[in-house]
């Protein structure tokens, strides 16, 4: 006399689990012929083996991460330079990328997007790469060769055809762009531009080749390359080197809704803390796995929910997390100890004795595990 | 130099896949929560008004919202962020 699969899925679904154990139950459950008294025992069972590993209360799960992702890290290689699967981008991997992610800085060393392209572009070579042209910042340099002429005092710009035309650009839209950003109108002359700066002085002259060269005559600033590259679902992705994602998002054939960055702030700025603490984690985790390290990703998602509970990226150490601690002990414990202990004692504070590391240094029992439990009174109205 | 205006497509950050569900709690479901932490709400994470999802969502400082994770632990994880300025 068994159960029929309905009434297993009702009571399965009905059970205090989280939503993966409960699709793991129904999987394992699905056309199993066990009488209801079976199905009591594996549910219990079930529930005891999920009880069993959920954390104690009290129990240190702060330095528990902390070890998990330390040690690994010992292991890291101090090599900080690899071209990540993607032939010509260099990223900072290892160790100092793993101390870049958390300490949340500004400005990773190499930024670098993943631009993944929407249907009608992502299995078209040639629409690709026109996108890439738009995205990847040209300058005059590529486009041709400069000279100056002192004589007669002017810049002399000879355009290479084939390269202007491969970009999808011409002449005269680089003379006018020219114009726009300088304010400088040039004479085209064929394939050739001529400038004249404001006055006929050598200086000038100078200043105006510096201009002229630091004119982005297409694509989006900070993106200094684009590489593409055919994926083996066939569809194609352009990685760049230096990273603008909000701009890049706003091009039309880029999927903004797969397209990301490794700059965590950036990623803050323009999708919000989740999308933040999401970036984390596969930043923190990929740079592990990349070293053929294995940490749980427990540890690295409470170490991100703690960077990006106060709704922005905090980095962990002294400057954020550490840094924030109510304890004088605690906070001179960790880094620039007379700083602390010297600021604290001018302005009188007090320190609770609340945390861990500053009941070790008073010797007292620390609040953690057993220490943690106290007796209260309950009143009997 | 001028500055450049966004070509003209507007980006959605609760479209891109990394952004996982937001939605703003109601009194009832925030009282609900609350007693069942056992919390005040000044306790809860944070989330700036400012934050793109929560612009989004149009989530007002007071506000708590609640985030629907895919988790790789879990499966589905509920998080709750209050709007901060």
């Amino acid at each position: 006399m068994s159960v029929d699969q309905k009434a297993i899925d009702e009571v399965v679904s009905n059970l205090q689990l989280p939503p993966k154990v409960i699709g793991n139950l129904k999987r394992e459950l699905k056309d199993a012929k066990i009488t209801k008294k079976q199905l009591d025992e594996i549910i219990k069972r079930t529930t005891a083996i999920y009880d069993y590993s959920r954390i104690e209360a009290g129990e240190a799960a702060g330095v528990v991460s902390a070890q998990s992702i330390g040690e690994p890290g010992t292991q890291m290689t101090m090599r900080t330079f690899h071209y990540a699967g993607v032939a010509e981008i260099n990223v900072t991997l290892g160790l100092p990328r793993l101390i870049e992610i958390v300490d949340a800085r500004k400005n990773p060393s190499t930024p670098m997007m993943t631009i993944f392209l929407e249907k009608d572009y992502a299995f078209d070579r040639d629409r690709a790469r026109e996108l890439a042209w738009k995205i990847e910042a040209t300058y005059i340099t590529v486009l041709g060769s400069m000279s100056t002429d002192i004589t007669e005092m002017k810049v002399i710009i000879e355009l290479n055809k084939k390269a202007v035309l491969q970009r999808n650009m011409s002449v005269k839209e680089i003379a006018d762009k020219l114009a726009d950003e300088l304010g400088i109108r040039s004479e085209i002359s064929g394939d050739t531009l001529t400038m004249r700066p404001e006055e006929p002085s050598y200086r000038q002259l100078l200043q105006l080749v510096k201009n002229v060269q630091s004119v982005i005559l297409k694509g989006i600033k900070g993106i200094k390359r684009v590489v593409i590259r055919k994926e083996e679902s066939s569809e194609y992705v352009l990685y760049t080197e230096g990273s603008a994602l909000k701009e890049v998002l706003a091009i039309d054939g880029v999927d903004a809704t797969r397209t990301r960055t490794n700059n965590i702030n950036e990623i803050f700025e323009v999708m919000g803390i989740e999308a933040a603490r999401s970036a984390l984690i596969h930043e923190a985790t990929e740079t592990l796995r990349e070293q053929g390290l294995t940490v749980d990703v427990r540890h690295i998602m409470l170490v991100a929910d703690i960077m990006t509970v106060d709704g922005e990226v905090k980095p962990i150490g002294r400057h954020g997390i550490s840094g924030e601690k109510a304890s004088v002990l605690a906070r001179a414990a960790f880094e620039v100890t007379v700083n602390h202990l010297l600021d604290s004692g001018i302005s009188g504070d007090v320190d609770e004795l609340r945390g861990v590391t500053e009941n070790v240094i008073v010797g007292q029992p620390i609040k953690l595990g057993t220490g943690n439990v106290k007796l209260i009174a309950k009143k009997v109205k | 130099m001028k500055e450049k205006e966004p070509a003209g497509r507007e980006f959605k950050p609760l479209e891109h896949k990394m952004v996982p569900r937001h939605e703003i709690l109601n009194e009832e479901e925030l009282k609900k929560i609350l007693s069942e932490y056992n919390i005040e709400k000044e306790q809860m994470p944070k989330i700036k008004e400012a934050d793109p999802a929560a612009r989004e969502i149009q989530a007002k400082i007071g506000d708590v919202v609640r985030i629907i994770r895919e988790s790789p632990t879990a499966g589905k994880a509920i998080f709750y962020r209050l709007v901060i300025a």
